[in-house]
């Protein structure tokens, strides 16, 4: 089983493999740098527990742990 | 000769500072055809050249997925500015590039303005700009545009590329995509170039959004099928390869290459991992106790400034000062003058009323751009959304949609205006759509003459009542509407978390002022003409004799026509039906028409004898029906101009209002009907 980002937790950091699905989602996740070989830092999760907060190439991005889903991780 | 730059860039690249600091005040505000999307355009101070500038809307990619990169794409390909001035936020290169990469390749001469050099220094980083300029086969420039610093030189650089007719960038040195990719692109060109030439698109740029699979641009060029299928045995072909689809393999080149070049340009000072203020502040205000408390505070606060003392003051200041004073001094001239009765109604309460009514909502407009662009500049906005994102989406909203909302209590024209801040199309028009079910302050006063003439023991509760029945209204229509209306795609949440940032003066008051002006020069005209219209037909019978009481009007008449469609309501007296239209102008207005049509004058919501003569034609279950209706039904008109403004669109206009007013309709018809069978009156 490929791991995604939704089972990291705060504090933890991976390095993405790739993204599943397609359309909107998918396209929108590569164009802000979710891309191959990017290193994600998972800031936090928000106080009602979705979404969540990671950093990537040096800035702050947000996305629902739904998308996350959509999100391998090595 | 007259030139043309376009702006284009990231969302907070900078690119409105930019903009405002080469144009100055000659900016002009439109619309992008057909959409909501803001078209800003202005000349170029301090040249003697005519330079039209147009300011792209910001994005992340030219892929066409958003409104607003359609937009920019578009324009970029069909208008063919000379030069396309690419502000990219130096401390968040990375991501910035990636548009850059992509710009480059459209056949029109690029100039990068790397923005926000002030911070860059300040942390003692350092970036190899003739390096980078290198690699990327465009000029690149540093500017700091909330400095005012290397806007000069960027606007003259652009003009030397203009002038020069720099052919488009010839980037052999950018090798950005694998050997492979390039081949097939080899392979693919040929067999566009003849449709790109056509439109005069760069041909392999045209290559490589086909394989990409892009289609929008197929449509655009109309390929036909046959050529389609060569194209797509390539794609087949790479994906094979690399196991990948086209798009994932195009991002993921264009990143590498990004990667790479900035590991060769930009030298991060690393003093350990240090927080930055931004940081320290995030934790704070996003912290998993404290976020949602201070939301709520800084709403509260927001909310008690607009409408508490404040904006109350400033409406009725300007409300007397205009009716009154101004009224007094032209009325005492049309009478010296000897103007007849029709003429001084037609001026003071035609006209002069019906600016009014458009004026008196501008200083609310400003306090409420005051602070919404205080919490946009700031990055707090979007923190917002990332607070509440998990409650809103439950109606098909975005964390963001929050705010118009809560300013729905105070006002509808404000909030519905509000709604701008939200990107995506879908979720603004419901916002729009829903905002009005948010009792404003204006219905407040119908609320109280009721509850005070028919639920004296309960008024509390019942007025409590009425105010949460429009947010469930409001709940269920988000669900419903979101289901039938404005289906689709659910819009990705995948949103930037900006740094922190101390908003400039000069920014607020640039963003207060635009707000207020386009306010009153597209929404006014709506609203003056529909108040000019409304109090014409409340002041003149169809003799076109003026009437005092506002019964025998034209729009009593249409009041008194309408009765049969109000009589499953409970409400079968003509009364309530006029001073329903009469709501129309504000919808206070309810009460004094009450006042007038009940024969007790020009009452006010707590006048003892309007209660009682209200208890003859509603009984408590008509009268809650009735307060129903009033909160529901399509607000006054002029939210229905910001509506107008903000849909840009009067089939959406129409449809909103038409929605409101069945809505109203069927409410009021369960509470009556239901309660009747209830054995309630
Ligand atoms: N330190 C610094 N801040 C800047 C500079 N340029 C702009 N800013 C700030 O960056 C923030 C965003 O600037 P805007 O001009 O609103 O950015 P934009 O790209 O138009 O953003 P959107 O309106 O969201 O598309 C504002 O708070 C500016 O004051 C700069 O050169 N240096």
């Amino acid at each position: 089983m490929s791991r995604t980002l939704k089972e990291l937790k705060p504090g933890d950091k991976a390095v993405v493999k790739s993204i599943t699905g397609e359309g909107a989602v998918k396209r929108r996740l590569l164009d802000m740098g979710v891309t191959k070989g990017a290193e994600v830092f998972v800031r936090k999760v928000a106080p009602l527990g979705d979404p969540i907060e990671v950093n990537i190439r040096g800035y702050e991005l947000t996305f629902r742990k739904s998308e996350a889903e959509n999100i391998i991780i090595e | 000769m007259t030139y043309t730059f376009a702006l284009v860039g990231n969302p907070n690249s900078g690119k409105t500072t930019m903009f405002n600091e080469i144009t100055g005040s000659t900016q002009y505000v439109g619309n992008w055809p057909g959409v909501t999307v803001e078209k800003k355009e202005g000349k170029a101070r301090k040249f003697k050249e005519d330079i039209e500038i147009v300011d792209l809307p910001g994005i992340y990619s030219l892929s066409p997925y958003t409104m607003e990169e359609i937009i920019a794409r578009d324009y970029i390909l069909d208008e063919k500015p000379d030069v396309v001035i690419n502000i990219v936020d130096a401390t968040n290169i990375e991501r910035n590039l990636y548009l850059t990469t992509q710009l480059i390749e459209l056949g029109i001469p690029v100039i990068v303005a790397l923005n926000m050099m002030d911070v860059i220094k300040s942390r003692e980083d350092r970036i190899d700009v003739e390096k980078l300029s290198a690699f990327l086969g465009v000029p690149v420039l540093e500017a700091s545009a909330s400095k005012g610093i290397g806007i000069q030189e960027l606007v003259e650089k652009a003009l030397e590329a203009a002038q020069s007719r720099a052919s488009a960038n010839s980037c052999e040195r950018c090798k950005m995509l694998d050997d492979a990719i390039e081949q097939s692109l080899d392979k693919a060109e040929p067999f566009v170039a003849l449709p790109a030439r056509q439109k005069g698109y760069n041909s392999r740029w045209v290559a490589l959004k086909l394989l990409e699979g892009d289609e929008k641009l197929q449509e655009k060029l109309k390929v036909p099928v046959t050529l389609m299928e060569d194209i797509k045995s390539f794609r087949k072909e790479l994906e094979q390869k690399y196991d990948n689809d086209m798009e994932t393999l195009i991002a993921d080149n264009r990143y590498r290459f990004i990667s790479d070049v900035v590991a060769k340009t930009v030298k991060k000072n690393n003093k350990g991992n240090i927080l930055t203020l931004s940081d320290k502040i995030d934790k704070v205000v996003t912290n998993r106790i404290l976020a949602i408390p201070i939301f709520l505070i800084l709403m509260f606060a927001i909310f008690q400034v607009s409408f508490g003392a404040l904006g109350s003051f400033t409406v009725d200041w300007l409300d007397s000062f205009i009716n009154e004073t101004v009224g007094g001094v032209i009325k005492a001239w049309l009478e010296a003058g000897g103007a007849a009765e029709w003429l001084r109604a037609l001026i003071i309460d035609g006209i002069l009323a019906g600016m009014g009514s458009m004026l008196v909502f501008v200083p609310q407009i400003m306090i409420v751009f005051f602070f919404l662009s205080l919490l946009e500049d700031s990055g707090y906005m979007a923190r917002a959304a990332f607070i509440m994102d998990r409650i809103l989406r439950k109606l098909g909203l975005s964390g963001k949609s929050f705010i118009p909302m809560l300013i729905g209590f105070g006002c509808s024209v404000p909030a519905v205006m509000a709604a701008r801040t939200l990107e995506n199309e879908k979720d603004r028009r419901l916002t729009i759509i829903l905002t009005p079910f948010m009792s404003c302050g204006a219905r407040l006063p119908v609320y109280a003459l009721f509850a005070a003439a028919f639920f004296e023991q309960n008024q509390g509760v019942v007025i409590f009542s009425i105010y949460m029945l429009g947010i469930v209204i409001a709940v269920l229509s988000g669900i419903l509407l979101k289901k039938f209306v404005l289906k689709g795609e659910v819009a990705p949440f995948v949103m930037e978390l900006p740094p922190y940032r101390f908003p400039t003066i000069k920014g607020i008051y640039i963003h207060m002022l635009d707000r207020s002006k386009d306010f009153v020069k597209k929404a006014g005209t709506v609203i003056f003409a529909a108040a000019v219209v409304i109090w014409f037909l409340q002041s003149f019978s169809f003799s076109l004799q003026m009437v005092e009481d506002a019964g025998e009007s034209i729009l009593g008449f249409i009041g008194k026509a309408i009765v049969p469609a109000f009589a499953p309501l409970g409400l079968d007296d003509w009364r309530a039906s006029v001073a329903l239209l009469t709501g129309l102008v504000a919808k206070e207005v309810v009460v004094a028409t009450l006042g007038i049509l009940s024969g007790v004058g020009a009452a006010g919501e707590d006048s003892a004898e309007l209660a009682a003569a209200l208890q003859t034609y509603f009984t408590p279950l008509k009268a809650y029906a009735y307060m129903a209706f009033t909160l529901l039904y399509m607000p006054c008109i002029a939210a229905f101009g910001a509506i107008k403004r903000e849909m840009n669109s009067w089939k959406w206009t129409f449809f909103t209002i038409s929605y409101q007013t069945g809505t109203a309709w069927f409410v009021a018809f369960l509470i009556y009907q239901g309660g009747r069978l209830l054995g309630l009156e």
